[in-house]
């Protein structure tokens, strides 16, 4: 290439053919890797060189388009740059069209974020182009608001087409954004809706972020919408991508640099109410002091030392504790405040009197309101009912799962009753947590149970430990602390807060169908029952849970939201860890083999990442107890 | 070794509802019998005769509405309360009557205790809330024609007026407001114009009470919070901060300075009354007898200085009278 001679009219379609040829072979980046630097120089003030390039990418053959076309947005560093080297091509070849502006951005999902910025801002950089850019636009808002996208495609791809669309809003001019100003209005509205319903907290995050960022483009003055959800390192460089940085500046940095120093400085702001001063305000010197005959000295002050903070006493029984929260008079704020600070330690320390009232106490706690504005109440709510659940676990189970299938309950609190069971469960069945409830730091795997409940992530560590724990080691020496042992107290209950749970999954009640809307707490409930499962481990009960849960686990398999499908197979996986390897082949072995060929399927052909990573262990597992079983004589 | 505080010189009893407000009537010459007037949550107004500690005449003008303020205006011949039925009653109590002569009707639902000023024998300039969120209204007494309605620019946000004080420097100067606001800040008004002279965020909580000492252009509010806070108005007519005082318990619903500015009392939230010393607010003392949140303070006007009094109304329905600091 470098010797085609100048000043002549020579036919470059041979080039192209061989270009074509050897892209769509697979060599894209060994040919581009040499081609593109080389045009880039000589393009970047050359007209006629301009004009070649562009002569070369429109003789390639249709056949072979796509691949030239994929290797040079991948392989050109800048936006500006590809539009030299492409020029319109994308407005003169239909087939180029279709690969830039629907394979590379509907179809596929595995470009890097570089890649996009230089497709958007190739698109964006001429006026033919432009109306291109839009119509995108309006084809990535439309794969993003509809609802059997959000639900069925896979993380990876929504997230890449949120980036393209930010990266185009970032692109677009005022009087663009004014000429579609409803439609992003319409398609956002939408979208946001289906985004939230979802149960996966990394796509409601998404469809927050691009909600507020399109209502900050077609909103540039007044009120913007604003979501509150954690900030991480995704939703940052999401927010970054709204920023562009000017692609013609002499230094060939890698365009995320320029984004992120500028994103520091354009994050959208909400337009902030008064900043209160604070009362330090500059303080003026006190110059009378000195001068005048000070009359205060006459004044002797009094003794103050009783003057000390007003301190309202909490109740110290039980009973009074029940009164003071039960009862109607509102003067005394102060007083339920401090009762329910000092709820939790009070029957920890009265376990007997507990006893007594525990039902009432449970039914108190599960309605408790906020009354007044204490800090943490939540969790303060949370550690009575699970200190009131550990001290007389049958009674309280008993009617927490009751009350989990009744009527006129908020799906919080429905949601709240399943937590309380976990960590009560958590408590009574780990020896280490005497009356703590805190969940790090335990030499046993724990699981992450809140909101966001991540037990996915800590099976492979989970299986870790327990082929570790397993293995018999020879000459360690004490090497850990013992534990102190305690019978195990989750023995005696723990079919008492897992059974209940599973009977009545089925029948729809009028408020509350878990079947059906309310797949979030059936998702929440379903990883609660494997939690459940696995602390159950050495009970008695845990032949029976396992059978139970298996059925309840095959009826549920198809559910379409991968939530529910990931707490499923995290039952699995505690089934296959809890119940002892001879009571599984002994009962369940006609079941397990079914559930293997469904767990094949699910891995290769799941749209979720995490359910497909979840069907592998659990294969892993079956495996791996069929290999102890032929290791063991019998 | 400090002396433990004193005891109250005595104790009244009977209002039979929480107290909200005291105005002592006692700087008269003898045979006049030093009189307290007391407002309280049932709606009557309670004539305290200092001598027999007893109850005098009871006023029933508010319909059983709360009596939040008042006001002698020149003598204990005239009255001004002001209740929670939205409304401000002038009464004539001279020899033995007890009618109310004339009301204004403010169609305030707040709290905020209206200020009276006195600027011409038988005139008084009558700061009160008016009926929209963030004005004060002056009205002139007893012609009840308004001088001028005090309105916040737009957007300001400084929320309802809290407490207010109209004062003038001396009789031919111009009479000018403190109003405290629920934003926490104290603004300066000029009446004759209307116009805000000085604006100054005192408080993150609003400002529950204020009071002013004209001679030494300083001024004290209290908050919900625990912070006292000490300004002053320098010759531009502008607020700055001087200084702040913290409390051990959040909350004062009232402050006063006595009238010969040396002490200034103030009634905490926390049941408790504390005394200090003007010049440098030195903490004096903490009188502690109510047992519930303390209301009112008001320091007596007698005459002869050793008969001065502190009297305080509290939620506990007793109205409590001190004599501390008298002998200076």
């Amino acid at each position: 290439v470098s010797f085609i001679p100048g000043g002549l009219d020579c036919s470059i379609s041979f080039v192209s053919h061989v270009l074509g040829k050897v892209c769509v072979h697979g060599r894209q980046k060994e040919i581009l890797g040499v081609l593109v630097p080389h045009l880039t120089d000589l393009t970047k003030s050359d007209c006629i060189w301009q004009r070649i390039c562009w002569r070369l990418v429109e003789c390639v053959p249709d056949r072979w388009m796509e691949a030239v076309v994929l290797g040079f947005v991948q392989g050109a560093p800048r936006a500006d740059v590809l539009s030299r080297l492409l020029g319109n091509l994308v407005v003169k070849n239909k087939k180029a069209q279709f690969v830039v502006t629907q394979k590379m951005l509907l179809l596929q999902y595995g470009h890097t974020t570089a890649v996009l910025q230089n497709l958007l801002g190739y698109l964006s950089l001429d006026s033919l182009r432009r109306t291109l850019l839009l119509r995108v636009l309006q084809e990535l808002l439309e794969t993003w608001s509809s609802s059997s996208a959000v639900k069925h495609s896979p993380a990876e791809q929504q997230l890449y087409i949120s980036k393209a669309i930010l990266i185009c809003l970032s692109h677009l001019k005022e009087p663009e954004i004014e000429s579609c100003r409803q439609e992003l209005l319409t398609s956002m509205m939408e979208g946001v809706k289906c985004h939230l319903d979802s149960s996966l907290p990394q796509l409601r995050r998404l469809g927050m972020v691009v909600a507020e960022s399109i209502s900050l483009k077609i909103n540039t003055e007044g009120p913007v919408l604003k979501f509150e959800y954690e900030e991480d390192d995704e939703t940052r460089e999401l927010k970054s991508l709204l920023v562009q940085s000017p692609s013609f500046c002499a230094v060939p940095s890698l365009p995320d640099d320029n984004r992120s120093e500028k994103a520091d400085a354009a994050l959208p702001l909400v337009p902030e109410s008064n900043e209160k001063l604070h009362t330090a305000a500059p303080v003026m010197p006190d110059e009378e002091l000195d001068a005048e005959l000070d009359s205060d000295d006459d004044l002797t002050p009094y003794d103050m030392s009783e003057d000390k903070e007003l301190k309202i006493k909490a109740p110290v029984y039980i009973r009074d504790c029940i009164e003071v929260l039960t009862g109607s008079r509102s003067e005394d704020m102060d007083k339920w405040e401090a009762t329910v600070k000092a709820l939790e330690s009070l029957v920890r320390k009265n376990p007997a009197a507990t006893r007594e009232v525990s039902v009432e106490l449970a039914k108190i706690l599960l309605h408790l309101e906020e009354k007044t504005c204490i800090e943490g109440f939540v969790e303060l709510r949370q550690r009575a009912q699970v200190a009131v659940l550990t001290t007389d676990p049958i009674p309280v189970a008993k009617y927490l799962t009751s009350q989990f299938y009744s009527l006129n309950y908020s799906l919080r609190q429905r949601m709240d009753i399943l937590d309380v069971l976990v960590l009560a469960a958590q408590e009574l069945s780990c020896p280490k947590f005497h009356g703590k409830t805190n969940h790090s730091g335990a030499q046993k795997p724990c699981i992450q149970l809140l909101p966001g409940s991540d037990s996915s992530k800590d099976w492979r560590r989970i299986v870790d430990e327990r082929i570790k724990n397993k293995t018999r080691r020879f000459d360690m020496g004490r090497s850990r602390v013992e534990l102190a042992s305690r019978p195990n107290e989750f023995n005696s209950v723990a079919g008492h807060f897992f059974f209940p749970l599973i009977q009545h999954f089925d029948r729809p009640l009028t408020t509350f169908d878990l079947l059906g809307e309310d797949h979030l707490v059936l998702g929440r409930l379903v990883h609660t029952l494997a939690v459940l499962m696995y602390l159950a481990v050495n009970t008695v009960a845990v032949t029976a849970m396992g059978k139970a849960l298996l059925e309840f686990v095959w009826a549920l398999r198809f559910h379409t939201d991968s939530y529910v499908r990931q707490g499923l197979l995290s039952c699995v996986s505690s089934l296959l860890l809890s119940v002892p390897t001879e009571r599984i082949l002994a009962d369940m072995t006609e079941e397990l083999l079914e559930a293997q060929s469904w767990l094949g399927d699910v891995m290769e052909k799941d749209p979720d990442g995490d359910c497909r990573r979840l069907a592998l262990q659990n294969l892993l597992l079956m495996e791996n107890l069929k290999k102890k079983l032929e290791a063991v004589p019998s | 070794m400090a002396l433990p505080p004193p005891d109250p010189q005595f104790v009244l009893r009977g209002t039979g509802a929480a107290v909200h407000t005291l105005r002592f009537s006692c700087g008269g010459p003898e045979p006049d019998i030093p009189l307290l007037f007391s407002g309280s949550e049932n709606g009557f107004i309670h004539v305290w005769n200092l001598k027999t500690h007893r109850v005098d005449t009871a006023l029933d003008g508010h319909g059983r509405k709360s009596v939040y303020c008042v006001e002698t205006m020149g003598g204990k011949d005239r009255l001004l309360s002001q209740g929670r039925d939205q409304r401000i009653c002038l009464w004539d109590l001279a020899e033995g009557r007890t009618s109310v002569t004339d009301s204004v009707f403010t169609e305030h639902v707040g709290f905020c205790r209206c200020s009276l000023l006195k600027v011409a024998q038988g005139r008084w300039l009558m700061a009160m809330a008016a009926r929209s969120l963030e004005e004060v209204q002056i009205l002139e007494l007893p012609s009840k024609t308004s001088v001028c309605t005090l309105k916040p620019e737009v957007g300001a946000k400084l929320g309802m007026p809290m407490c207010l004080k109209l004062w003038q420097l001396n009789c031919d100067s111009q009479p000018v407001l403190l109003a405290g606001y629920e934003d926490g800040s104290v603004v300066l008004w000029n009446v004759s114009m209307g116009k805000p002279l000085s604006q100054l965020i005192c408080h993150q909580e609003p400002v529950m009470s204020l009071d002013f000492d004209a001679e030494k252009a300083k001024g004290i509010s209290g908050s919900s919070e625990k912070v006292l806070s000490i300004w002053s108005l320098n010759e531009q007519q502008n607020l700055q901060v001087c200084k702040t005082h913290r409390l051990v318990n959040a909350g004062i619903s009232d402050i006063t300075i006595r009238p010969d500015k040396k002490i200034l009392a103030t009634a905490g939230w926390d049941h408790r009354i504390r005394i200090f010393g003007w010049k440098k607010l030195k903490p004096l003392a903490v009188l502690d007898y109510h047992t519930a949140t303390v209301h009112c303070v008001s320091f007596s006007d007698h005459s002869n200085p050793r008969e001065r009094l502190l009297a305080a109304g509290s939620k506990d329905q007793r109205i409590s009278v001190w004599s501390i600091y008298a002998q200076t």
